[in-house]
């Protein structure tokens, strides 16, 4: 099993350098001037040829690409203009916000989803199907950040159930000690109720806004797969053995139907990544998606850079995850490995 | 048992009118989209000439009005017409849409139908290509993307184009795959066709009613994808009416109660896309009942 | 008191009692009736078979017996008893109970019957536990019992499986456990061994039939084929569109069938000692011309040669994972020979069966033979010259290309379905043949047309607007546009009902004749294979087990393989 996992693992390592280059690329290689990015708006002609000279970029591309691979070896993205702290730190110390958010989201899309896409498949053509059916279609039409200005405007101005849109923790309170970063897991580890209800009333509405953004696809994939599976010989087996309803569906036909919902969660977490930086956007929660479009707006391209990084290797990482798991459920994969 | 026997993949020829208007009766919200994607078609072509106001000319005085007679949509900050701004916006969105499907279609398709037609190093080049973008998240890379090409339109059609690319090849290239080997293309190998020759006339004609299908999914995704860009401030710039921008605008009016700022964009942005996910759904039942969900 | 001149549905009520059933679908063209008024009566040990083409309503029958219709099927009217229980007014719950404790289903494609990533032993345990008929302790025993009831070798081993890594003919026989665990009284086989080679066939057969009387079970054999049924049932049930045309016992309904259809079904069905005539009905056979004799073809010697032809594939190396991530594929020390160094001549005018089960080797080597494929060794001479030597990529130019032609296995795959027939037919026409004008390819194409017996009208439709013969007839006609010499046809009749498959061997026949070509028939049916082929070649594992004229070997087989192969077609008794 481990030598399996550690297979798998060596499957990530072509994407990592495929993350690595076109990373590499998009600052060097396409047209702009790349120094003139990293010196600022308001830099001078002398500041930029200088800047040019100490980021290497006078030297051919292959060297070039050499020391972006030793500066990131070393965990050196540059240091932001905007606050001045190296892109590294800054990441590390906003991902926990992103990360609690996303998790969450997603957590809460699950819960709600896969159930109605499992009803609306057993009972094809009633209320709940139709209800999944709305759900599905509605859902990937809705730009989440429209989505979460409305939640704010009834959620907050109208019926007054959320706090204002301004980040994680209402400026009364401290944050709690940090262990994992996740202030709802760091206040109940600290025993601090009040604290956990005060960052759960924070979170609450900009997860709502991940989960049914989320909501649609996943929902989508268990109701198609769940019939797909339902209208399966071994499932017609199944129920000419006499096997309780029950079984049949959650022993037999679920089991099968989750394994493309798995896979669907790999382009699930693509979009919620991203859907993020435009629902951190909304709430201004301090996460690494803000600290992005803040750098964008400055003009600051080292942070940006090193976001896109950081996004697309936690990407990676996440469908690594997603086909362990799949290999846990489907005997298929795990021999053939 | 083939007692209710499963359509070809394909599109019956003749039955193809009347199986459309089975689609449309049996599913009314089809035609629904239909009616709102006539729209979208009449304020696209027509829309500076049909608004009653400038969707750039300012009025402070009557800045912040909530919907009216006057003003349906109400004004914003600056008094523009909201209602003029979100009609005229919509042929830049479409341009935006169109342009980057049309460039993904092509590219993304012809990619796709060769790599699986030909397999080999077509397909392991073309496979790793789409494999590296698919390997950021999708709306990541266009920021990126972006950011880096320059804070322009045509950069944002590009990538739209670029983070569009895998889904094309996947599609074209497992079609193509299957067809590879099946009956009819290996009966026009036996009678003299060339390769080039049956990706063309046997493989192509097979595959591009999926693929508009695809093109139906991805305009809507593809204008989710520009507005969104435009949202965080990458590519359109203000005082240029976009759905995005425009919703961005209206965002810091929400928590003071000026709702119809961010509301009528961000509503027409989403009647858009859910008016190409309908298109695209109905389109893939006429195609393809086989694959309805 | 003698019993047994008593016919047992006096003594006792039958096992099985379904009257007058109706059962109607709601499809999109409104309510159609798939079965009609139909009457059914088993006694308990009795074993009946139910025939019937596709589309005869035998399936939905079974599946209305169980009660397993999906959604849009329901019953009209009638009634089913069962054990003296009314299934049609019993509760779904009451019905579940009966499944797999009383009556059982085994199924067409035994390997998708199967859950496949549920381990086979647990799916026989959870049948054992639903009917409690073993305790969570004692399940797996009695699973692996059930797994030997069903003569699987290690069952302890083999309860560990997935459906996955067992051949078909193994899943099959763990569909049956599963279906005999809780030693039910019915026992529903819905065509058990159709895409099952002729050996695994028989074999499957034979312990169905064996476990049912060792049980005294009652059986229910569905399937499309007469003969089949006729060896191993007491009693044989007819149906056509839904009805039953005629019932009788397995002995009778070959020597004296009574309904029409029933006659030209048992005519169309390959058996032992009849020509191809014979497979058509008497009035359609009259009204042909006797088979005469091939015109000679000219030329000097065999029409093709092959000479120890022979194909490798590389196995899949399983390296390591980093390697396979990076695209690198290694083609290990020892590569899988698909065709293992075979030769054999085809005479001008000659029919050669090319005979084997799945996996013999038979199809690569026709690939090879039509010059889709590289051999990886050997020599295909074909009127002399070496054809092995045009690479495949550039075979499409040469002279050759249309001197050898194919018809494939399954009709609707073989057909662009863009493509009207005439398009369809006219295309080597347009690609290869002598320029001419639309007139002139018009006419051409009618003539061949008529040549496969299609009505000109049929020319202008799609493939999905024409029945599987006749898009049988528009490959054929495809294939000898341009009068090719050889003609491969690749189990051209596989997918098609047996009637059909009669008329279009006839076909095949009369258009040998008349145009002088020679055909390599490619076929797992040894039946079919005697009656068009002058010699065969039997194959197994890639080799030439034995070769002979078709009639000797059939007679007098000298290879183990080739008796065994014989022995395992369905014998009615006639």
């Amino acid at each position: 099993m481990l030598k399996q996992i550690i297979k798998r693992m060596a499957t990530a390592i072509p994407s990592i350098i495929g993350v690595v280059i076109v990373t590499f690329l998009l600052t060097r290689v396409l047209p702009g001037d790349t120094a003139a990015y990293f010196a600022g708006p308001a830099a001078s002609e002398q500041a930029i040829s200088e800047i040019r000279a100490k980021l290497g970029l006078d030297q051919p591309l292959p060297v070039q690409f050499l020391a972006y691979v030793k500066d990131l070896a070393t965990g050196n993205l540059g240091n932001s203009l905007t606050t001045g702290q190296p892109v590294l730190d800054d990441i590390r110390a906003r991902l926990p916000a992103s990360a609690e958010l996303t998790l969450l989201g997603l957590l809460l899309s699950v819960l709600v989803a896969v159930p109605l896409g499992i009803l609306a498949a057993v009972r094809q053509g009633s209320w709940i199907d139709h209800l999944c059916r709305l759900v599905a279609t509605a859902g990937v039409s809705l730009p989440v950040f429209f989505t979460g200005l409305l939640l704010v405007y009834v959620f907050y101005f109208k019926l007054g159930w959320a706090p204002a849109p301004l980040g994680r923790l209402d400026f009364f309170y401290s944050p709690p000690e940090t262990i994992t970063g996740f202030y709802l897991v760091d206040s109940l580890l600290a025993g601090d109720i009040e604290v956990f209800r005060a960052s759960w009333s924070q979170i609450w509405l900009p997860a709502v806004t991940l989960a049914i953004f989320s909501l649609a696809p996943i929902a989508r994939m268990t109701r198609a797969s769940m019939l797909a599976v339902l209208a399966s010989d071994f499932v017609r087996t199944a129920r000419a053995s006499g096997l309780k309803p029950r079984k049949v569906v959650l022993g037999y036909a679920f089991r099968n139907a989750l394994l493309p919902v798995v896979t669907t969660l790999g382009m699930v977490f693509s979009f919620l990544l991203g859907a993020n930086v435009l629902v951190e956007k909304v709430f201004a929660w301090p996460g690494i998606g803000s600290y992005a479009i803040e750098a964008l707006i400055t003009s600051d391209y080292a942070p940006v850079q090193g976001f896109v990084l950081a996004m697309a290797i936690l990407y990676v990482l996440l469908n690594l995850l997603i086909d362990i798991v799949y290999g846990l459920i489907d005997p298929r994969v795990r021999i053939e490995a | 048992m083939t007692m209710v026997s499963a359509s070809p993949a394909s599109a019956p020829r003749d039955g193809l009118l009347s199986h459309a208007r089975h689609i449309v009766a049996e599913n009314p919200v089809t035609g629904i989209a239909f009616g709102l994607f006539a729209l979208l078609v009449i304020a696209a072509v027509l829309g500076p000439w049909i608004v009653p106001y400038d969707p750039l000319a300012s009025d402070t005085v009557n800045a912040l009005q909530p919907p009216s007679a006057a003003h349906w949509f109400g004004t914003d900050q600056l008094g523009r017409d909201i209602f003029s701004r979100v009609v005229v916006a919509t042929r830049l969105d479409m341009v935006i849409a169109i342009a980057s499907v049309a460039l993904v279609f092509i590219a993304g398709g012809f990619a796709g139908i060769a790599s699986g037609y030909f397999g080999g190093w077509t397909d392991r080049i073309v496979g790793r290509v789409s494999d590296t973008i698919m390997a950021f998240p999708l709306f990541v890379l266009a920021m990126g993307i972006v950011a880096a090409l320059g804070n322009t339109v045509t950069n944002i059609v590009i990538a739209t184009a670029i983070i569009n690319f895998p889904l094309y090849v996947r599609v074209a290239r497992a079609e193509a795959n299957i067809r590879r080997e099946a009956g009819f293309v290996q009966a026009a190998r036996l009678t003299g066709n060339s390769e080039m020759r049956i990706l063309l006339t046997q493989i192509a004609p097979n595959i591009l009613p999926l693929m508009m299908v695809q093109v139906s999914l991805t305009m809507g995704y593809a204008i989710l994808n520009a507005a969104g860009l435009s949202f965080i401030g990458l590519g359109v710039r203000p005082p240029t009416p976009e759905w995005g921008i425009m919703v961005a605008e209206g965002a810091s009016f929400i928590v003071s109660g000026e709702w119809w700022i961010a509301f009528f964009p961000g509503v027409t942005l989403m009647l858009a896309v859910f008016c190409f996910n309908l298109l695209g759904d109905g389109l893939r039942d006429l195609v393809d009942p086989q694959r309805r969900t | 008191m003698n019993v047994h001149n008593v016919p047992p549905n006096h003594v006792q009520p039958p096992l099985l009692d379904v009257r007058d059933l109706s059962v109607e679908f709601a499809t999109r063209r409104g309510v159609v009736r798939a079965v009609e008024k139909v009457n059914i009566r088993l006694a308990k040990g009795e074993t009946l078979g139910i025939v019937g083409e596709s589309g005869s309503g035998k399936s939905v029958t079974s599946y209305t017996v169980m009660r397993i219709l999906d959604r849009a099927g329901r019953i009209a009217e009638g009634a089913i008893r069962f054990g003296g229980v009314d299934l049609v007014g019993a509760s779904e719950s009451e019905v579940r109970a009966l499944r797999g404790r009383e009556m059982s289903m085994i199924f067409q494609n035994p390997r998708a019957a199967l859950n496949p990533i549920r381990k086979v032993g647990k799916q026989i345990e959870d049948v054992l536990i639903e009917h409690v008929q073993a305790q969570p302790s004692d399940a797996k025993e009695k699973a692996i019992e059930a797994l030997k009831a069903v003569r699987i070798a290690r069952p302890e081993e083999r309860y560990h499986a997935y459906p996955f890594e067992l051949s078909g003919g193994m899943c099959q026989r763990i569909v049956i456990a599963l279906a005999l665990a809780c030693r039910p009284q019915l026992l529903i086989a819905d065509e058990p061994t159709t895409g099952l080679d002729v050996t695994t066939q028989k074999a499957v057969m034979d312990l169905v039939v064996e476990l049912t009387r060792e049980r005294n079970m009652s059986t229910i054999l569905i399937t499309h084929d007469l003969g089949l049924a006729a060896a191993y049932c007491d009693r044989v049930m007819v149906m056509e569109k839904g009805k039953v045309v005629e019932t009788a016992n397995a002995s009778e309904i070959f020597r004296a069938p009574q309904h029409p259809y029933t006659r030209k079904l048992m005519r169309a069905t390959p058996r032992g000692g009849v020509t191809l005539r014979d497979l058509l009905p008497e009035d359609v056979a009259a009204a042909m011309d006797a088979p005469s004799e091939p015109a000679a073809a000219p030329g000097q010697g065999p029409l093709l040669k092959v000479e120890a032809l022979v194909k490798e594939y590389p196995r899949q190396l399983t390296g390591g994972g980093l390697a396979q991530a990076l695209g690198f594929r290694g083609a290990s020390a020892d590569p899988f020979r698909a065709v293992d160094g075979i030769s054999f001549e085809v005479a001008r005018g000659e029919s050669l069966g090319l005979v084997g089960e799945s996996g013999c080797g038979k199809s690569t080597t026709s690939m090879m033979l039509m010059r889709l494929i590289d051999p990886t060794s050997g020599r295909i001479m074909f009127d002399g010259t070496d054809l092995s030597a045009i690479p495949a990529k550039q075979f499409a130019r040469s002279a050759f290309r249309l001197r050898i032609q194919m018809v494939f296995q399954d009709p609707t795959d073989s057909l662009n379905p863009r493509f009207t027939a005439a398009r369809s037919i006219a295309d080597p026409l347009m690609r290869m043949g002598t320029a001419m004008g639309s007139a002139a390819l018009r006419a051409r194409v009618e003539e061949l047309a008529g040549h496969v017996g299609l009505p000109p009208e049929f020319l202008d439709r799609f493939p999905h607007q024409l029945s599987g013969g006749q898009k049988a007839r528009v490959g054929i006609a495809r294939a000898i546009a341009l009068n090719p010499d050889l003609v491969v046809l690749d189990e051209p009749t596989a997918a098609l009902d047996v009637s059909v498959q009669a008329v279009v061997l006839n076909l095949l026949q009369d258009l040998k004749t008349k145009l002088g070509m020679s055909y390599i028939f490619v076929s797992h049916d040894l039946e079919v294979v005697r009656m068009l082929c002058d010699r065969v070649i039997v194959m197994r594992a890639g080799a030439i087990v034995e070769e002979g004229g078709t009639e000797q070997v059939m007679a007098a087989p000298k290879a183990a393989y080739t008796r065994e192969l014989l022995a395992s077609i369905p014998h009615p008794p006639i």
